[in-house]
């Protein structure tokens, strides 16, 4: 089997002000689900990789029930957003702008991300 | 206590004698009519409650409480500002002072009085017929006697085999007895029913395990020395050996208040009234219900006649214009899912008619027809599958649009129509128990925009009395609902048209083993070759693990594109708890468990560090793991012989027992045993909500059988199958599908049955739920799986039948692989890090999630976690 290249040396970079920081090698994440990361100030994201090759990542803290779970939850698209769904309560995230799909008020942090060589 | 009667000058008083179904009927129509508003009422009921559902009395046996029957609404009673003296009979009217006495002592003085006492059981004068052990069947009274006695019983015999004697006959069953029926005519239901139609149900009852006699009467109830029933002596000079009888032959008006106050009776009773319900001599008394001798010349026993009755003598108060001049006898009975109806002219007495029969004496089928010269229907009996019944009654007096044999013949043979309640005329009486027309129900989703059948119930009251009507409202509420263009999306949800059941077609027929293959081809334009959603997802991985071996998919949930889909406990193999740990169940089938077993579970906790806890279904929740745990606590539970419990899955939970036969005293048979055969048979199988089931040894149902979604309870004979039970937020007691079933055929009934469900039910939907939604219920699904009525029953059983030869414990196929472990990190980029949200503190000497952590967010953390 030949491995394309660009699955292979390809890890996934989040922005951290400036910097990118590295998280992992792009082929730890499954398309349609997600994994966390954390960061070197304590702070964890939820990366996730869509079946078209998307990346996202938000926060990985469940804003309503304050565990860090979001990385466990099922995606999906409502009408073409792509988003995530908490394990616990259900509630839905855009994964592009961190609104809060079930209720506007609230909004969780997006980072920038890219797969990078 | 002693009441002085009341001035009446100012407000009229109106007492109604009676507190049964026509009575609290009657007084609806009253407060209907703002008659309670100008009028003092004052209601005395003999029985200890008020008025209840008496024609659902037998669902008291199966699980339906008295208050679940009451038909009386305290509040109705208390804003109508109506006297309702409960447990206190009248016992004597002084015409002439218009006064009635009450037992208690009360005097109430009336302008109009109200008579509706029902009837009595009718006790054949045989002697002993009052022996200990005898009883008859009318009030919640005789049933909680009856119920108690039957503890102490093995056999029962019903003396009368109509309508209420096979009720009763059923219900004795159902408690486990023995049961016997004695008709004195012919055939059973002889009023009902034919000849044709007594020989189908005959053949039916039977086979449900319960012994008629017919053509022979009961001579002498046969006591022991103190005063207990043994038997009974019967007209053909056999003897009956029995523990308990239950009279059911007819029942009389109580009409004896009215003759101690010179009312004019009947001869063979029943308070002569005019068509307006008045009786003939006292222009201020009335009578209704099952005491009254109609205009007619006629004793109704059935409830719709009543509430006509009931109608009418409150309009005739009011002053309005009304009469009843007589009703039709319609029936239709359910017993033990077999169904009698009868309707009009069922036997043919109009001159010149014809008769068109169907039977299937092998099936237990009969259906008459009853036709006039120019096609009219004018009546039927259906034996068997009353289907039909609504739509035919209703057409009942026209000539239906279509020819009559094709009425009566199976839905599948050819030549048989199906009439849809759209042919009906609007003026087509849909409920006949309250008298609602088809133009009243399309009414109340037009007019009164009502858009489910719970709301049409309640706005015409349709379908809230016998109940035979629902299946023919909620056809008529759909039509009318799609007619006036409100659009049922019945679609899984965004990403797909179809059902449920019409995607597990779709997967099956066509083999399709991928969600991306199912959304690309068949789902919604817009969905097509996107990410699907939190719906469909888990939905189709769950059918698609349903059918793995037979589709070709794996039937291991994380492999490949299925663990994309996997619900996120799936994902994990465990349950999410609220601060990001996770529980683990092993499964300990039936609840069995050695002291080994048990020291193992006791070591992997202390060792880690878990919250144990004994679960509701018989087994032990070990909480507090972190996702990196899991894998290290499964290796060592593998390694002692546990697998998963599935307790995260739509699938299989735990089939709970008893001890049964081997250390109970009462245990008829090895309940334990079953339920571990039961357990791992379908351990692991994916269905559309998790399913439930238990073993109960004999019929004291320690084990709860009873609420389960498949449920088992022991006979001497065997074993009796239960279905669509349910614990939780919406209790369900489950139905019986089968009884005195061996080991094999039991096995076999669940495999079809579960397959079934497994195949027709929406996401997750309970067997509960889904049983009461299917058109046709709980006789379809036994058509379909006892009786093979779709022919699909070899195919359910090799889907089965793969699911049982494919299964593999997931985590042990986890645990030895280390791609899949490798997924068991809290972090991708520190994989020995654990969350450090995840926290505990103590509770009486266990651990409990640090819930102010939660709050936090994050502990700041010294720069270690980059690599
Ligand atoms: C652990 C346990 C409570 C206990 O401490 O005893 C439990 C715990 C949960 N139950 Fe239960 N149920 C437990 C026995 C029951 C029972 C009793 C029984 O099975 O005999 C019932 C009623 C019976 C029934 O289901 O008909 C029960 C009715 C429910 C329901 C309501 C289902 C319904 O149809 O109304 C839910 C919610 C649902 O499934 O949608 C539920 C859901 C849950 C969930 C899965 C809620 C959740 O999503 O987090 C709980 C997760 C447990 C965990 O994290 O490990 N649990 N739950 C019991 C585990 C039994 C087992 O060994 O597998
Ligand atoms: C098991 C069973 C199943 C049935 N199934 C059906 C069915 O499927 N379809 C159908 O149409 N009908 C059915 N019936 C018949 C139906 O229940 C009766 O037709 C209906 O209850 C008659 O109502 P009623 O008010 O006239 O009499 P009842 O409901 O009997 O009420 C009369 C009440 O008056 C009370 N009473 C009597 N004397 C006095 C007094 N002196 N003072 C105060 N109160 C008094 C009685 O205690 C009783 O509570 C069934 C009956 C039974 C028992
Ligand atoms: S159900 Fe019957 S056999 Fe089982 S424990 Fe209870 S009494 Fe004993
Ligand atoms: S016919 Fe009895 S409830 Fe409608």
């Amino acid at each position: 089997m030949t491995l394309a290249p660009e699955t292979t040396d390809l890890k996934i970079q989040l922005r951290l002000d400036k910097d990118w920081f590295t998280v992992c090698d792009l082929t730890a994440l499954t398309p349609g689900r997600g994994v966390a990361a954390l960061l070197p100030d304590g702070r964890q994201v939820a990366l996730f990789r869509d079946r078209a090759g998307e990346l996202y990542a938000v926060d990985n803290r469940d804003p309503f029930s304050g565990a860090a779970v979001l990385s466990r939850g099922l995606t999906g698209t409502h009408r073409g957003r792509p988003f995530v769904a908490s394990p616990l309560l259900k509630q839905r995230f855009d994964l592009v702008s961190g609104e809060c799909l079930d209720d506007e008020t609230v909004r969780i942090a997006t980072y920038e991300v890219r797969a990078a060589a | 206590m002693t009441a002085t009667p009341e001035a009446t000058e100012a407000t009229p008083t109106i007492v109604l004698v009676g507190h049964g179904m026509v009575g609290q009927r009657f007084l609806e129509a009253l407060a209907e009519r703002g008659l309670t508003a100008t009028h003092r009422v004052v209601v005395l009921c003999e029985e200890p409650r008020p008025a209840y559902d008496r024609v659902a009395l037998t669902s008291y046996f199966s699980g339906r409480t008295p208050e679940d029957l009451s038909l009386t609404d305290m509040e109705f009673i208390a804003a109508h500002g109506i006297e309702l003296y409960v447990g206190d009979p009248a016992v004597t009217v002084d015409r002439t002072a218009r006064t009635v006495t009450a037992k208690s002592g009360r005097v109430v003085a009336y302008d109009t009085l109200v008579l509706a006492t029902g009837s009595f059981p009718f006790v054949p004068p045989v002697p002993h017929q009052d022996a200990r052990g005898c009883f008859v069947y009318r009030t919640i009274e005789d049933l909680l006697a009856i119920e108690e006695y039957a503890r102490t019983a093995t056999t029962g015999a019903v003396v009368g085999g109509g309508l209420l004697g096979l009720e009763a006959a059923g219900a004795l069953k159902g408690l486990g007895l023995t049961s016997h029926i004695v008709e004195f005519a012919p055939r059973l239901m002889p009023v009902q029913v034919d000849e044709g139609g007594g020989a189908a149900l005959l053949r039916t009852i039977e086979e449900m395990g319960l012994s008629v006699h017919t053509g022979v009467g009961t001579q002498e109830i046969v006591v022991d020395e103190t005063g207990a029933v043994t038997g009974m002596k019967l007209s053909d000079g056999s003897e009956l050996a029995t523990d308990l009888v239950v009279f059911s032959a007819g029942v009389r008006p109580r009409d004896q208040l009215a003759r101690d106050c010179g009312l004019t009776v009947g001869e063979r009773g029943g308070i002569a009234v005019d068509a307006q319900c008045r009786t003939a001599n006292d222009p201020h008394v009335f009578a209704i219900g099952e005491c009254a001798l109609a205009a007619d010349g006629r004793v109704y026993g059935l409830v719709a006649p009543g509430y006509e009755q009931a109608e009418t003598a409150a309009a005739t108060i009011a002053a309005d214009e009304a009469a009843f001049t007589g009703a039709d006898l319609s029936t239709k009975l359910k017993l033990l899912g077999v169904d009698v109806a009868s309707f009009g002219d069922a036997h043919g007495t109009t001159a010149d008619c014809l008769d068109v029969v169907y039977s299937d004496s092998r099936a237990g089928l009969y259906k008459k027809l009853v036709i006039g010269r120019d096609g009219t229907l004018l009546g039927g009996i259906l034996v068997g599958d009353a289907e039909a019944y609504g739509t035919l009654k209703a057409f009942t007096g026209s000539v239906p649009p279509v020819s009559p044999e094709s009425l009566v013949l199976p839905a599948g043979a050819s030549g048989g129509a199906q009439l849809g309640p759209s042919a009906l005329p609007d003026d087509a009486i849909i409920c006949s128990c309250h008298n609602v027309s088809k133009g009243a129900i399309r009414g109340a989703v037009t007019e009164h925009s009502c858009t489910t059948v719970p709301e049409v119930k309640k706005c015409t009251k349709a379908g809230t009395g016998c109940g035979s009507c629902v299946k023919v409202l909620g056809r008529l509420v759909t039509a009318e609902l799609e007619a006036s263009g409100v659009e049922v999306d019945k679609g899984l949800c965004g990403c797909f048209t179809q059902t449920r059941e019409e995607l597990y077609e779709i997967v099956l027929a066509l083999r399709i083993n991928t969600y991306q293959g199912l959304l690309d081809r068949y789902g919604r334009e817009e969905a097509r070759g996107g990410d699907g959603c939190e719906i469909c997802k888990p939905a189709i991985a769950s059918i698609i693990a349903s059918l793995a071996p037979t589709i070709g998919a794996s039937g291991y949930v994380l492999e490949g594109e299925q663990a994309a889909l996997q619900d996120s406990n799936d994902h994990f193999l465990a349950n999410l708890q609220k601060n990001g740990s996770y529980s683990v169940v092993p499964r300990i089938p039936g609840g069995e468990i050695t002291p080994e077993g048990l020291i193992v579970i006791g070591e992997i906790a202390r060792d880690f560090g878990l919250y144990t806890k004994i679960t509701g279904g018989q087994r032990i929740d070990m909480f507090g793991a972190r996702v990196e745990q899991l894998p290290l606590i499964w290796t060592r539970l593998v390694d002692a012989g546990f697998e998963s419990g599935h307790a995260y899955g739509k699938s299989l939970r735990t089939v709970k027992s008893c001890v049964g036969q081997t250390w109970c005293r009462y245990g008829v048979q090895d309940s334990v045993r079953m339920a571990i055969d039961l357990e791992l048979r379908y351990r692991g199988l994916r269905s559309p909500h998790k399913l439930k089931s238990a073993v109960s040894g004999c019929a004291r149902e320690c084990a709860e059988a009873q609420s389960k979604d498949f449920g088992v309870i022991a006979t001497s004979n065997g074993w009796n199958l239960y279905v669509g039970g349910n614990g939780g937020a919406t209790p369900r007691h489950a139905d019986l599908l089968a009884q005195d079933l061996t080991d094999a055929e039991l096995i076999r009934l669940i495999d079809r049955f579960l397959m079934f469900y497994i195949r027709t039910a929406d996401r997750l939907e309970r067997t509960s739920t889904w049983l009461e939604r299917i058109p046709g219920g709980l006789d379809h699904v036994r058509d379909v799986v006892v009786e093979d009525s779709l022919g699909i029953c070899e195919e359910l059983e090799s889907l089965m039948a793969d699911h049982v030869a494919h299964y593999a414990d997931e985590w042990a196929t986890t645990i030895n692989d280390p791609e899949k472990l490798a997924r068991f990190v809290s972090f991708v980029n520190a994989p020995d890090t654990p969350d450090p949200v995840v926290g505990f503190v103590p509770e009486r000497d266990q651990i409990k999630p640090d819930l102010p952590l939660l709050t936090i967010g994050h502990r700041p953390l010294e720069g270690s976690a980059q690599r």
